[in-house]
């Protein structure tokens, strides 16, 4: 197991800079995972500290030794592809035995660490199937066999989810957590689905075009976003966003409805307010939201409506009855409001 | 929620009042949905052209090959007395133990120098495609041609091979290259060689181009040495692919005649007849239709058994084709 050091990491394909100085630091044993909309620079990032991509500019320390210049076998690394990349003409024993193989490891000790991937993996019964006779889950958990019997210093995974079905995604999901708490070895796990980064990491790097937005725990992601790209992206349904100015009680949308807003504000400040659906609640008297679709889930009622002249999406664990058109009213708190500038998106309260 | 209603947006539907409808199939089309007709209609033009180019020469053969048949004169039927001759006839074993090495050493020169050559031409380099269609002339210029470039390459007094070692100082005497038997063979392999190579590159870089780089990287993780990459990776993967080429490349090899008989003719003095040269000879210059015939012959149990070799010994992979193969 081993830290993982990026520092001031740039890389350029041709003319274009698809990352621009990017720093994390990885603790030993973290569960880290990068996201970030499609094209931003993860994948990238992920094969550089592989050691399939050349480090444009910065450095890139495995265990505090700097990695630029060695090769990917030898940096003691374990990656999962997003499309598994499994050796199509080996049984599953073979794709898991065969770094084994390579390093020359005797066959009672590959039959060993084969049969407990197998085991942990649930993969006994397929070990001498080829790779075109599993299903995606199976596959993928071959993939993942293929990388824990080398027991490595640090575990890659490039969205190894995406091509599952969203219930086998879930499973998964749980699986791959499972697993990182019983070995304990510092994994990076590129995903550009959020609700995959808020549950399965110890801490999130939200990536987009090229730069790191925000490093943080989930639930530090979640209440403090520091600016609007990353409250818009971490949680689900997303944040709404209202434009207007900081007054003395609040925060006034271009309608003219007030809404709550903590103290530290100046007054007169034009900003972004921001204000998550599942923070809305119903109330009587309150913001009149004018409603325009209504999404009951069963467990929670989403609205989609306007307040004024914002869109406004709000989700509420009651039943709710109304009829498109009709109003209801609705209500914000002042302690879980978010305030941005409306020109760089930064957060504005502390 | 769906943007169309987020925007106001109209559905599709309503944007124009043409409709989509469920055309009646005309009877064309009908007829050409009919299993049978189709089957028929393809395959028709297709039977004929392999009994009228296929079927007929090689029954007219087989049946030569049994036959005392001359020039100007239909043979009688004579059995096995044509195989029976060439069975005690040196000449005839000269030119099968030659069709065999010449095979044997051209394949061999074909598949590593091709390997190496679509292995390098599937890396990144420099001037790709020019030298990809570099590769290929050989292939495209007319083997008698390209057999005329090769009687000057290797003549006697003019041989710009001799030349250029005179020129280094490694020999100081001109290169017999078509005069001696051994000399001969292998400027004919040479010459096999060069004009193989191309078939077996482009076949084997379309096959390689198959093999997922993923694969590739995922191996470098694993731990793989670029030898290990190819023995691994590469040479598995491509297998399918190779026992094809392979195959047709023996097959072409095997009967080859344009390159030899434009060269060499079969000298000197019958060293370097191959089975389809020497059959030529028999049976067109020489008149022996018949004799001929059975040489040709000879050539199928060859030809069969390489094919086998490749198809059951190559060809089948279970990685490919799944639990119907267990
Ligand atoms: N080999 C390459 N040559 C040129 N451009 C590339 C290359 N590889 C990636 N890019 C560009 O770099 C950018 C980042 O790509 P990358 O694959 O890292 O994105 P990503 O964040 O992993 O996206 P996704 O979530 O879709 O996988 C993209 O704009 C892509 O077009
Ligand atoms: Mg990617």
């Amino acid at each position: 197991m081993a830290s993982v050091s990026i520092r001031g990491i740039r890389k350029s394909f041709g003319s274009t800079t698809v990352l621009h100085g990017v720093d994390v630091e990885i603790a030993d044993g973290e569960f880290c995972v990068l996201v970030g909309p499609s094209g931003c620079g993860k994948s990238t990032l992920l094969r550089m500290i592989a050691g399939l991509e050349a480090i444009g500019a910065g450095e890139i320390a495995i265990g505090g030794q700097v990695v630029n210049k060695v090769p990917p076998k030898q940096r003691d690394i374990a990656m999962v592809f997003q499309n598994y990349a499994l050796y199509p003409h080996m049984t599953v024993r073979d794709n898991m035995a065969f770094s084994l193989k390579l390093a020359g490891a005797p066959k009672a000790a590959m039959d060993e660490r084969v049969g407990r991937a197998a085991d942990i993996l649930g993969l006994d019964a397929l070990l001498d199937r080829y790779p075109r006779q599993l299903s995606g889950g199976q596959r993928q958990r071959v993939a993942m066999g293929r990388a824990i019997v080398r027991d490595p210093q640090v575990f890659l995974f490039d969205e190894p989810l995406s091509n599952l079905d969203a219930k086998l995604r879930v499973n998964m999901r749980a699986e791959i957590k499972g697993l990182h708490q019983r070995l304990g070895t510092t994994t990076v796990y590129v995903t550009h689905d959020q609700i995959e980064a808020m549950t399965m990491a110890d801490r999130i790097v939200v990536m987009q075009a090229g730069r790191v937005e925000q490093i943080g725990t989930p639930l530090e992601l979640y209440d403090r976003p520091a600016n609007r790209f990353v409250a818009g992206f971490i949680g689900s349904p997303a944040m709404n966003f209202i434009d207007g100015e900081v007054v003395e009680n609040g925060f006034r949308d271009q309608g003219g409805a007030v809404w709550p807003l903590p103290p530290g504000a100046e007054p007169g400040r034009p900003a972004i307010y921001g204000v998550r659906p599942e923070h809305l609640r119903l109330a009587e008297g309150g913001l009149p939201m004018t409603v325009q679709v209504l999404e009951p889930t069963g467990s929670e009622t989403q609205v989609l409506g306007h307040v004024g002249g914002s869109p406004l999406l709000g989700a509420f664990r009651e039943r709710i009855a109304v009829a498109p058109g009709e109003a209801i009213g609705i209500g914000a708190d002042a302690h879980l409001a978010h305030l941005f500038d409306r020109d760089t998106g930064q957060r504005l309260l502390t | 929620m769906s943007n169309a209603v987020r925007e106001g947006v109209l559905p599709i539907a309503e944007a124009h009042p043409w409709r989509f409808t469920t055309r009646e199939p005309t009877p064309l089309a009908r007829l050409f949905d009919n299993k049978t007709f189709l089957v028929v209609m393809c395959l028709t033009p297709a039977v004929g052209l392999l009994v009228v180019f296929l079927t007929y020469p090689l029954g007219l053969g087989l049946w030569l090959a049994f036959t005392d048949a001359k020039i100007g004169r239909s043979g009688v039927f004579v059995g096995l007395d044509n195989f029976d001759s060439l069975f005690h006839d040196r000449i005839f074993w000269l030119s099968v133990t030659n069709t065999l090495f010449y095979t044997a050493a051209a394949t061999v020169g074909k598949f590593g120098l091709g390997l190496w050559l679509a292995l390098l031409l599937n890396h990144n380099i420099p001037f790709k495609s020019l030298i990809r269609a570099i590769v290929l002339i050989p292939w495209i210029v007319p083997t008698v041609l390209s057999a005329i470039a090769f009687w000057w390459i290797y003549d006697p007094q003019f041989s710009i091979i001799s030349y250029l070692l005179k020129a280094m100082g490694i020999i100081d005497y001109n290169i017999d290259f078509l005069g001696t038997p051994w000399h001969a063979r292998l400027a004919l392999v040479a010459a096999n060689i060069w004009r193989g190579i191309p078939f077996v590159a482009i076949s084997l870089l379309a096959g390689l181009q198959t093999i997922s780089p993923s694969l590739y990287e995922a191996a470098m993780l694993d731990g793989a040495s670029s030898w290990a990459r190819f023995r691994y990776v590469t040479l598995p993967m491509l297998m399918p692919v190779l026992s094809v080429v392979l195959t047709f490349s023996v097959l072409f090899t095997f009967t080859d005649f344009q390159l030899v008989y434009a060269i060499t003719r079969g000298g000197p003095a019958n060293a370097t007849h191959l089975m389809a040269t020497l059959a030529f000879q028999r049976g067109i210059p020489g008149g022996q239709l018949g004799e001929g015939a059975a040489i040709a012959m000879a050539m199928i149990p060859f030809l069969v058994a390489a094919t086998l070799f490749s198809y059951f010994g190559l060809a089948r992979r279970r990685w490919q084709q799944g639990e119907a193969d267990e």
